[in-house]
């Protein structure tokens, strides 16, 4: 299984420039996992355990209002990495995570990879910077939508 | 300078009396969205003297009310008809918004430089809009699919403020279903009704399959959007001088005249709407002058 799954991760965006023994560190925390449409990977105050590279389908990010349902903060597709709660004390989720349609993931298991770079430094700088990074674009792409660019204000 | 007006006003004069507006009719008026509407105009007599190009746009007059700029979001070789999509923010394109069939409607124009669709024929073709951004950009995608085996990859990436904004949607739909096109569309915001994308339109560029080195972008939104979606290009590897954006600003003649669409030394009118990213990336889009 391992080694199916070392491939994808090493020629993954996300994992590029990172060296052959932190990418095989990093495998070995990996699983592939499925998820069906309407079903919820995790919820608002769960415990992070994981963080996903998605490889099909759709999921979205979502905050429960109370008898309005839930609001779609945010939609990530295949290639991209979906959650950091599982670095950060106190690990625990802050949304809702659904699968809008099939999704096939890699789940990477946060509390061992967190295990991995608390051993190797090295590893563990490489994995927050490209979090940092994936922070950065997130923070972005908010800012974006807090300007309410479309509205009648532009 | 005046002697350069005298110029300009003898060259408008000459130009088939570009500032007399033609009288066209409503055919129809059809809404698309809550607040935005599409007009079909033939015209009563003589039709505007120039086809129009992608891109231009023509002073719409509500009689007694006013004038606007508006692009032309038909296809060309429907001309002499003429297609406008609105969105009706204030005074006179709220007039425009209840015309009927058969009521009349003022038109000078066309205006304006045109999308670059002829001069970028073989590239990669990456369309970006945003919100009533798609209006300006739909005359290009028509020719560019009229002319489909002239270009490389077609990609349209839209985004809007919630799904119940999204323009054309019937049209995307079909764009959608096109086999020679890749069309993705994303939201701001959205309950749990909406299956497609959330997230801001430059996000779609970071997965979309194109080669950077020759791709010509064709973007058309709300400056934020633009700026945000050229830095997400640039990033890509697309160069700005293969970036072209379309600019808004308040106008009065349309035709180089009066200055009100003046910014730094350019006259939105008549030496854009449509630039390079690289042409207003300092002067324009960033530091405003
Ligand atoms: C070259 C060009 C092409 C254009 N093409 C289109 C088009 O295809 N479809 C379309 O709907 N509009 C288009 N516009 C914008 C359109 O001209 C304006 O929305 C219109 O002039 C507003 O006039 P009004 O009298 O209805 O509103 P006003 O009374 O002038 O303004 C009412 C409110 O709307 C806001 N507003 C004014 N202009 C805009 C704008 N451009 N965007 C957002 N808010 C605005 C004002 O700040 C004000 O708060 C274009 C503008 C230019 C310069
Ligand atoms: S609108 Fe008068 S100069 Fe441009």
């Amino acid at each position: 299984m391992q080694q199916t799954l070392e491939p994808y991760l090493a020629e993954h965006p996300f994992l590029k420039g990172m060296n052959s023994h932190h990418v095989e560190l990093i495998t070995g925390c990996a699983e592939n996992r499925r998820y069906n449409p309407g079903e919820f990977l995790y919820r608002e105050g769960d415990e992070a355990t994981h963080f996903y590279f998605i490889r099909h389908g759709r999921l979205a990010q979502e905050i429960l209002r109370p008898q309005k349902g839930g609001i779609v903060i945010q939609t990530s597709g295949p290639g991209d990495v979906l959650g950091w709660a599982w670095l950060f004390p106190p690990h625990f989720r802050n949304l809702d995570c659904r699968a809008v349609e099939l999704t096939r993931v890699l789940a990477l298991d946060g509390v061992c990879l967190r295990e991995k770079c608390e051993q190797d430094h090295e590893l563990g700088y490489e994995i927050m910077k490209r979090f940092a990074h994936l922070m950065e674009q997130e923070l972005e792409s908010m800012r974006l939508r807090l300007l309410d660019i479309y509205g009648n204000n532009d | 300078m005046e002697t350069t007006i005298e110029h300009n006003c003898e060259q408008v004069v000459n130009n088939n009396h570009t500032m007399t507006p033609t009288i066209y009719r409503v055919e129809k008026n059809r809404r698309d969205t809550h607040d935005t509407f599409t007009l079909h105009l033939s015209p009563e007599d003589q039709p505007l003297e120039t086809v129009y190009e992608p891109g231009q746009f023509n002073m719409l007059y509500a009689f007694g009310v006013g004038e606007v700029p508006i692009s032309i979001s038909g296809d060309t070789t429907e001309w002499p008809k003429l297609v406008h999509t609105i969105r009706a923010v204030g005074s006179v394109t709220n007039a425009l918004q209840s015309l009927a069939t058969g009521d009349s409607i003022g038109v000078r124009g066309p205006y304006g430089k045109p999308w670059p669709v002829e001069a970028t024929k073989g590239k990669d073709i990456i369309l970006v809009a945003g919100g009533i951004g798609l209006a300006p950009l739909r005359p290009a995608i028509y020719q560019i699919l009229h002319n489909r085996e002239s270009y490389g990859k077609v990609i349209l990436l839209y985004g809007s403020r919630r799904p119940l904004d999204i323009l054309f949607r019937k049209e995307l739909e079909k764009w959608r279903s096109r086999l020679d096109m890749f069309v993705d569309v994303t939201v701001d915001s959205s309950d749990r009704n909406w299956n497609g994308n959330v997230g801001v339109v430059p996000r779609l560029i970071d997965t979309a399959n194109f080669d950077p080195i020759d791709t010509a972008a064709f973007v058309c939104g709300p400056e934020v959007m633009m700026r945000f979606t050229a830095m997400a290009l640039n990033k890509r590897g697309v160069s700005s001088d293969n970036i072209y954006v379309s600019l808004e600003r308040n106008m009065k003649c349309g035709v180089g005249l009066c200055g009100h669409c003046q910014m730094s030394n350019q006259f939105i009118c008549k030496d854009g709407p449509v630039y390079t990213y690289s042409q207003v990336r300092e002067t324009v889009l960033i530091r405003e002058i």
